[in-house]
């Protein structure tokens, strides 16, 4: 009687929170994938129509300037924070003597919202009152940076601040898988006379892979669900040059009262996020079984 | 941490390189905080008539007393402070509540193997990838089913659910590496699953519980879309009251104060990150990421 | 000694307490997204009357620009059954509050007994009606198609209000050599709404009907259409290339301090002009946007009630405070809006609110009185967005004129 238990305690303690987690991310869900076949406006209601709402969805040039910035920015973000977070890990990496110091400075922005990244960052940018005004006040008349306000551009100010928030952490995880590389297949290495360059190129961020693998995983997710920054940023504009699909989203389902085109946005997006992490997730099973 | 030494260049020229790059980032990555840090001391005047990199001319605290105790958020001119409370009576609980069943699931997925445990552990992980908007409004309707619309249970609720899956991935990651064979020989001596648990498991768990504790404090201390959709009078988090001080519809911009009020609003976050940065990478290398 | 204070003390706070226990009963929880100090300020009047009166107010405040924030948390409030007690809506967002969920309470008894038919203008009860039963209090009247000037920088442009387009294009140009911002203009989509659609009004008062209100394709892609974008154009080569994401107080800031010439906005820029000590005819002018004297784009701040059982007490209550005249007035003179009674007197409001009480007035009487499209007193919210997208994409140059009459069709009927 009490191996029984036993036996069924492990599944007892993991059967609450699985069940809440898929009612609440499942079923709801489920319940997004209906809505988005209704007639829904203001408020969810039932009347089937089936896939109208996303054949209008892909006649908006709105929803397609949102794809295609959504494909600008999220390379972009994911590039250039896997980049740099990996340059400045080996940096770091070099028995700096002041890195206790420099370590939490470069990872602190994570620890802000994007609301308020957002907003210091906007600031920062605007040509009236932050670098090219602080520039010509300093002298340099000629000095122009107005990228937030031009409508070309302006997906790069998103990038640059998006960056500055999240290449830290990306940092902090290759720190953490460059002190876990094996010191001994370096020293041999170094015995067959190999330089220091030729290590990191052959040996060491190859066996990064796993840590590209999660960052990846980490950054795409943000990528495709960024809203609160481009709110506080540039709030989508100018015009609509920084649409990305979760502002879509969101605007579409709460402040358009298209509800039902919103919720076939939010199913595309979903697809998109479940194509990039289910084979990741795929993965992380594989490992574990192999442990 | 001792891998690198030989790694290390030795030439003095390439090592100034690295600290001036490093410390070019060191600049990058302070600057937003300095912008928001030095007019959040000028005067409105100052603010309006200089320019943002300069020093306060007259140095003044006003606006920070003003963000935490007199700022007009909607009718009531009561600061930032209660909604600070209501933030810590929010997210405190929440942590501690996700962070336990991650532990327990982390365990019982990896030292328990039963049937289906790797479609268990593949949908929790997924859910930690979902855009948040598209349960906005079942679970407002499930909120209000069970009474809890408007409370700090209920945001403690969703803060929760939305913070299982990544707990369960991060301890699932760091037990996976733990030493089956001391489970099952704690078992054969008799412990209970608990046993185990607390006297095996648990105290080799602290750099696991710190990188989760980080992630989820950050995270739902910054939420600010929950926040500001299922939130009542008595239960608005600090995010929302911020963004009600910061964008206020109309009248004149006192962005003394809302720069007072954003780094208030960061302040534990932030105080989090600097005292621990240091545990997180630690904790990073042991399990989150599998370097 | 010390004991008996102590003891009184604590025999008043559980006096108090039982107090606040009994008034719960009779609160109010009330959303809005007048968070700034001087609406706020607006807001406290009727916070104050109602506390004279019994009625707690618990405040439930959403920033955000015309209220969208507000909206999503209502929904996420009402969709779990816990609306509030009453809430700020704008227009049409009313109409399809009531059509959708029918919980709105129904405030014809405070109205009969007040006599509202009488005192609130038709196009207004429109929206404050629904199935001929009162569901919202009005409590205000804004007025979109104004023009406020900088007195000095119109002087030095030759000193005439300008009345039709060729006037403002000569003045524009005047304060574009004189080497100012002509026009200061905060680039987001309501912004360039509010623009647009006094450039509609400005071509005739039956076009503004057939495009805006009737939706007629032909009017909507017509050669008029095309007209309307090219006078966009035109303006938008009199504003600053900073104007992007601008708020409208920061635009209103560049005209009070001389930097820009004139702004097109509604009748609340009129608080930041007076907040800095400005003097209307002296320091600033208003007039409405050229070619729409005597007309009216309006949109009105109401506040709904939820039904919770009947509409309590605490309900009847505060929609009443609201009607009240002299809440009207107090709260209207600081917002810079016109009371939504007829029966108010104009004594304490400055020369241009004088002038909007004046041209609410005439405009109800002549027929000239429309709801303003950019805040949603004319088309339903995804309509309104339809052409908000077309007219920001326009404005920014990503349509020439032609094409954008073309995508104003298409982009009002895919929204239908």
């Amino acid at each position: 009687m009490k191996d029984t238990l036993q036996n069924w305690l492990p599944r007892l303690v993991v059967a609450p929170t699985f069940l809440l987690v898929v009612l609440f991310v499942y079923g709801f869900i489920l319940y997004t994938g209906y809505l988005s076949m209704t007639d829904s406006r203001m408020l969810p209601s039932y009347g089937f129509i089936g896939l109208e709402n996303y054949t209008k969805l892909f006649n908006l040039r709105h929803w397609n300037i949102a794809l295609v910035n959504l494909a600008i920015f999220g390379v972009l973000y994911i590039g250039i924070c896997s980049a740099l977070g990996l340059f400045l890990a080996i940096l770091l990496d070099q028995k700096i003597r002041a890195e206790g110091f420099i370590r939490p400075i470069y990872l602190y922005p994570m620890a802000l919202s994007f609301i308020v990244t957002g907003t210091a960052w906007k600031w920062f940018l605007d040509p009236g009152i932050g670098l090219e005004h602080t520039m010509h006040v300093w002298g340099w008349t000629s000095f122009q940076f107005n990228w937030i306000k031009d409508r070309d551009y302006a997906i790069y100010t998103v990038v640059m601040a998006a960056v500055w928030q999240s290449s830290g952490f990306v940092m902090a995880m290759f720190l953490a898988g460059l002190r876990g590389v094996d010191s001994d297949i370096i020293k041999a290495a170094q015995i067959d006379g190999a330089s220091g360059v030729t290590i990191y190129r052959r040996i060491i961020i190859p066996l990064m892979r796993p840590v590209f693998l999660s960052a990846f995983v980490v950054l795409a997710h943000l990528a495709i669900k960024v809203y609160d920054l481009v709110i506080a940023l540039t709030g989508g504009g100018p015009g609509q040059a920084t649409e990305l699909p979760a502002t879509f989203m969101y605007s579409y389902t709460f402040a358009r009262n298209q509800m039902g085109v919103g919720a076939s946005s939010a199913i595309i997006m979903l697809v998109m996020v479940f194509s990039i992490v289910i084979p990741y997730v795929y993965s992380e099973l594989r490992q574990g079984q192999s442990k | 941490m001792s891998h690198s030494e030989n790694a290390a260049p030795s030439n003095k020229l390439v090592r100034a390189l690295i600290y001036t790059v490093l410390i070019f980032f060191v600049i990058y990555y302070l600057l937003p905080l300095y912008v928001m840090l030095v007019n959040s001391v000028k005067t409105l005047e100052d603010i309006r008539t200089g320019n943002l990199m300069a020093l306060p001319k007259l140095l003044t605290f006003q606006p920070w007393r003003d963000a935490w105790s007199n700022a007009q958020i909607g009718v009531e001119a009561t600061g930032l402070k209660p909604y600070f409370a209501n933030s810590l009576m929010i997210v405190v609980p929440a942590v501690a509540l996700s962070t336990i069943t991650g532990a327990l699931n982390g365990y019982v997925l990896t030292k328990y193997r039963f049937p289906g445990a790797d479609i268990v552990f593949g949908m929790l992980l997924l859910s930690c990838f979902i855009p948040f908007q598209i349960v906005l409004i079942p679970a407002a309707r499930i909120l209000g089913l069970i009474g809890w619309s408007g409370t700090i249970q209920g945001l403690i609720l969703i803060h929760f659910v939305y913070g299982i899956g990544f707990s369960t991935l991060f301890f699932r990651n760091y037990y996976a590496a733990f030493p089956t064979e001391l489970i099952r020989a704690a078992q054969i001596d008799g412990a209970s699953f608990f046993q185990i648990f607390r006297r095996i498991l648990l105290p080799s768990s602290g750099p696991i519980i710190v990188v989760t504790v980080i992630w989820q404090f950050t995270n739902q201390w910054n939420d600010f879309l929950f926040g500001a959709s299922f939130s009542g009078y008595t239960s608005t988090p600090i995010t929302v009251a911020l963004n009600n001080l910061v964008n206020s519809s109309t009248g004149v911009k006192e962005y003394n104060v809302h720069f007072a009020g954003a780094v208030l609003a960061a302040l534990p976050t932030l105080i989090v990150y600097i005292v621990s940065g240091r545990y997180f990478v630690r904790g990073l290398m042991a399990g989150a990421v599998k370097g | 000694m010390a004991f008996t204070t102590a003891l009184k003390t604590t025999v008043s706070a559980l006096a108090l307490s039982a107090f606040a226990t009994t008034a719960m009963a009779e609160d109010v929880e009330v959303l809005h997204w007048w968070t700034s100090g001087s609406e706020a300020e607006a807001l406290g009047v009727l916070k104050d009357d109602l506390g004279s009166k019994g009625v707690g107010w618990n405040d439930m405040p959403v920033a955000g620009g015309s209220g969208v924030e507000a909206m999503t948390v209502l929904r996420a409030r009402v969709v779990g059954g816990d609306a509030p007690t009453a809430a700020q809506m704008l227009g049409f967002d009313i109409k399809d509050w009531a059509e959708s969920t029918g919980q709105l309470a129904n405030l014809d008894a405070v109205a009969a007994e007040e006599g509202w038919d009488d005192v609130v203008p038709a196009p207004l009860q429109d929206f404050s009606k629904f199935d001929g039963h009162w569901i919202a209090a009005p409590v205000n009247v804004h007025s979109t198609n104004w023009v406020w000037i900088n007195k000095k920088a119109l002087d030095q442009a030759g000193g005439k209000v300008p009345e039709s387009w060729d006037e403002l294009v000569v003045v524009l140009d005047k304060m574009k050599e004189n080497g100012i911002t002509p026009i200061a203009h905060g680039g987001q989509p309501w912004q360039d709404g509010t623009v647009f659609e006094a450039v509609v009004l400005g071509m005739g008062t039956d076009f503004y009907n057939s495009a805006i209100i009737e939706l007629d394709p032909e009017a909507l892609g017509g050669p008029q259409m095309v007209e309307v974008f090219d006078r966009m154009s035109k303006l938008r080569s009199y504003v600053d290339d900073n104007f992007s994401g601008r708020d409208w107080n920061l635009a209103s800031t560049m005209v009070i301090n001389g930097d820009a010439g004139m702004q097109f906005m509604g009748d609340w820029a009129k608080g930041e002009f007076l907040k800095a000590e400005q003097v209307p005819g002296e320091d600033f002018v208003c007039a409405r946007f050229p070619g729409t004297q005597g007309e009216v784009l309006f949109n009105s701040d109401q506040f709904v009630m939820f039904d919770q059982g009947d509409a309590s007490d605490a309900q009847m209550l505060m929609a009443s405070a609201v009607m009240d005249p002299k809440f009207q007035s107090a709260f209207n003179i600081v917002k810079g809006s016109v009371p939504a009674r007829t029966d108010v007197s104009g004594d304490g409001f400055d020369a241009c609110g004088q002038k909007g009480i004046g041209d609410f007035a005439e405009a109800n009487e002549a027929g000239s009185l429309f709801g303003s499209l950019a805040h949603g007193h004319a088309q339903p919210t995804a309509i309104k967005n339809a052409f908000f997208d077309v007219i920001t994409a326009q404005f920014n140059g990503d349509y020439d004129s032609q094409t954008a009459a073309e995508e104003l069709v298409n982009a009002v009927e895919a929204a239908k």
